[in-house]
């Protein structure tokens, strides 16, 4: 599953190959099966062990890495009867965006999230998951679909942020996030965002604007990339590292500013060692999630959602 | 997207110069030499080629408000540091050396006033402190702005001049763009007016929120309006940038403005399309 390894993984994905080995080979051969618990509670050891000291830097590199599960794999996973949605009715089908109808636990919902692609060819297509206006104003015309029908909306969130181009300049980019925020706001039915991978700027917070946020233990989000912030503030990109550590942008750090309201815990190794696992912890976050807010009417929602928003932020006086 | 941090902001773009007894300064569209005050009473804009230099928050309000007279709201809020942030200095250390350069507190400021006889809901962004940033205290003021607004059944005429979200105040200050496009979602809800008036520059985070989303949208000559930066997209498109990209006539050949005016009409042109919207609201009842 992951063919891409990042150094400070390694010793980590190492182990989780030799127990994924030995327990493909478990089924016919009994006696191996204690040397097999014995080594996957080692590999459970020391993947907590290493990856309970990892720097920020590195869990950006994490919450990038390309062997992630990405928005379909969770879809694929934790919904049935998705039905992909198209189009901004305007100009476009924006693959890195994608989004639907689905069931989640047999009720209907409307699924948006960010889609990055797997390798290049599939990458070009969805344009490395960085949305151009289209991508945004599909993803508005589908808020307000939800909002017509009842439907709670969740979204995933992986995206290194919109697309900076011309073409993404002369169509609107701005316009399109602004608006994207403003349906969100306006909304009258639950929504929980969760982010799993790269919470990149505006580009992440057009899908971002819920009543509850969700980020993987891995997942980050900035306001700029540690590269750009570097580059900007530091003059030197290869600040990066510095930058990551005082964006505050993991997830821990992001719940004690209050930006996100849970963490998923991930699979020993990160999401991208078992995707299963992953998913579930996720579709039992959404569940618990859409438990929490039941007790909301939609105008509370809407207010429930403005009061969250309302109260982010370090002023000093009043 | 966001705004840089250590150039010192560009109040006064046109050279100075001090030639004889006068103060001569050179504008920056036609290259002409003129006595500074010919400019400065012209509020910035070149009497010979309608160049608009940057005019500072004060002059606006000079320019815009009945009397000039603004009733200020929110003065005393200042900003935590709540990332205990540090680039080459520590951001209180920056806050307070920008308050010493800019004279204001932050970079927005707001408050009651009117515009043609008509009570308006009035903010600016302060370039002069730290490029107009946008951090906790200005996604604050704007949010209340919104909400004063919608409380007295007032419209917003909001002046745009930012170079995005503040780096400083990280992830926060992403979260103000929300912040303020729901407090002004609420505000239309209600019926109410925003007139969003695009200055230069207008980028980033402050653009990609609730700078474009105007009842009606309104521009500056040549103002430098957009979501990415020149330099990012070029690096990304590894491509040269075409002539006047993401300037005000560029935005409304491509359909996101409704008007250019000029710095000396556009009082005018503000109480006008006030007094159109305010006699659309009362018919409806
Ligand atoms: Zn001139």
């Amino acid at each position: 599953m992951a063919s891409h390894v990042l150094p400070f993984e390694k010793p980590v994905v190492e182990l989780l190959n030799r127990v994924r080995e030995l327990r493909a080979q478990a089924g016919e051969e009994r006696e191996i099966v204690p040397e097999l618990e014995r080594l996957e509670d080692k590999a459970r050891h020391l993947a907590r062990e290493l990856f309970s000291n990892l720097t920020a830097w590195q869990k950006v590199q994490l919450s990038r890495h390309p062997s992630r599960p990405y928005t379909l794999d969770y879809i694929e996973r934790i919904f049935t009867e998705f039905q992909e949605l198209h189009g901004d009715r305007a100009f476009a089908d924006d693959e890195s965006i994608i989004g639907g109808f689905a069931k989640f636990r047999g009720k209907s919902v409307m699924v948006i999230g960010h889609q990055k692609g797997r390798g290049a060819k599939e990458n070009v297509r969805r344009n490395f998951g960085m949305p151009h206006p289209e991508g945004y104003r599909k993803a508005k015309r589908l808020f307000e679909l939800a909002d017509r029908f009842s439907l709670p909306i969740l979204t995933f969130i992986d995206t290194a942020g919109a697309y900076p181009g011309i073409g993404a300049e002369e169509r609107g980019q701005s316009e399109a996030i602004g608006s994207c925020l403003y349906t969100m706001s306006a909304s009258h039915v639950p929504i929980i965002a969760t982010i799993i991978g790269e919470g990149g700027s505006g580009g992440a917070l057009a899908l971002g604007v819920a009543n509850r946020v969700h980020v993987l233990e891995y997942g980050t989000y900035s306001v700029i990339t540690p590269e750009g912030c570097a580059s900007i503030l530091y003059r030197d990109g290869a600040m990066a590292e510095t930058a990551a550590a005082s964006l505050r942008m993991t997830a821990r750090e992001l719940l004690n500013l209050g930006v996100v309201d849970f963490i998923i815990g991930e699979p020993p190794g990160g999401a991208h060692q078992d995707f299963d696992a992953a998913a579930k912890s996720v579709e039992s976050a959404l569940a618990d999630g859409l438990g929490a807010l039941a007790h909301l009417g939609p105008t509370e929602l809407r207010e429930h959602r403005y009061r969250r928003f309302r109260s982010l932020g370090a002023v000093i006086g009043d | 997207m966001e705004w840089s941090g250590s150039k010192a902001p560009d109040i006064d773009v046109s050279e100075k110069k001090s030639i004889g007894k006068g103060v001569f300064r050179k504008c920056d569209g036609c290259d002409e030499t003129m006595v500074a005050e010919e400019l400065e009473k012209n509020f910035e804009v070149c009497p010979r080629c309608g160049k608009h230099h940057k005019l500072r928050a004060a002059r606006w309000r000079e320019l815009l408000l009945d009397e000039g007279e603004l009733d200020e709201w929110d003065r005393d809020l200042v900003p935590g540091d709540p990332l205990d942030f540090k680039d080459d200095k520590p951001y209180p250390a920056r806050v307070a050396a920008a308050q010493r350069s800019s004279g204001a507190q932050e970079a927005f400021e707001s408050g009651a006033a009117k515009i043609g006889g008509m009570p308006v809901a009035y903010g600016s962004f302060i370039f002069a402190f730290m490029g107009g940033s946008m951090g906790s205290v200005v996604g604050e003021k704007i949010t209340r702005l919104f909400e004063r607004g919608t409380q007295m059944q007032l419209p917003v005429v909001l002046l745009q001049s930012s170079g995005g979200a503040r780096m400083q105040e990280g992830i926060l200050s992403l979260m103000q763009m929300a912040k303020g496009v729901a407090a002004l979602e609420r505000h239309r809800a209600a019926r109410l007016p925003f007139v969003s008036v695009l200055l230069h520059p207008t980028t980033g985070g402050v653009a990609a929120s609730f700078a474009l989303l105007g009842d009606v949208n309104i521009a500056e000559p040549q103002a430098l309006i957009g979501f990415a930066g020149a330099r990012v997209i070029e690096t990304t498109i590894r491509q040269t940038l075409p002539e006047g990209f993401q300037r005000s006539e560029f935005l409304m050949a491509h359909g996101m403005i409704d008007r250019i005016s000029s710095r000396l009409e556009m009082r005018r042109e503000i109480s006008s399309m006030l007094g159109h919207m305010s006699r659309g609201r009362r018919s409806r009842g």
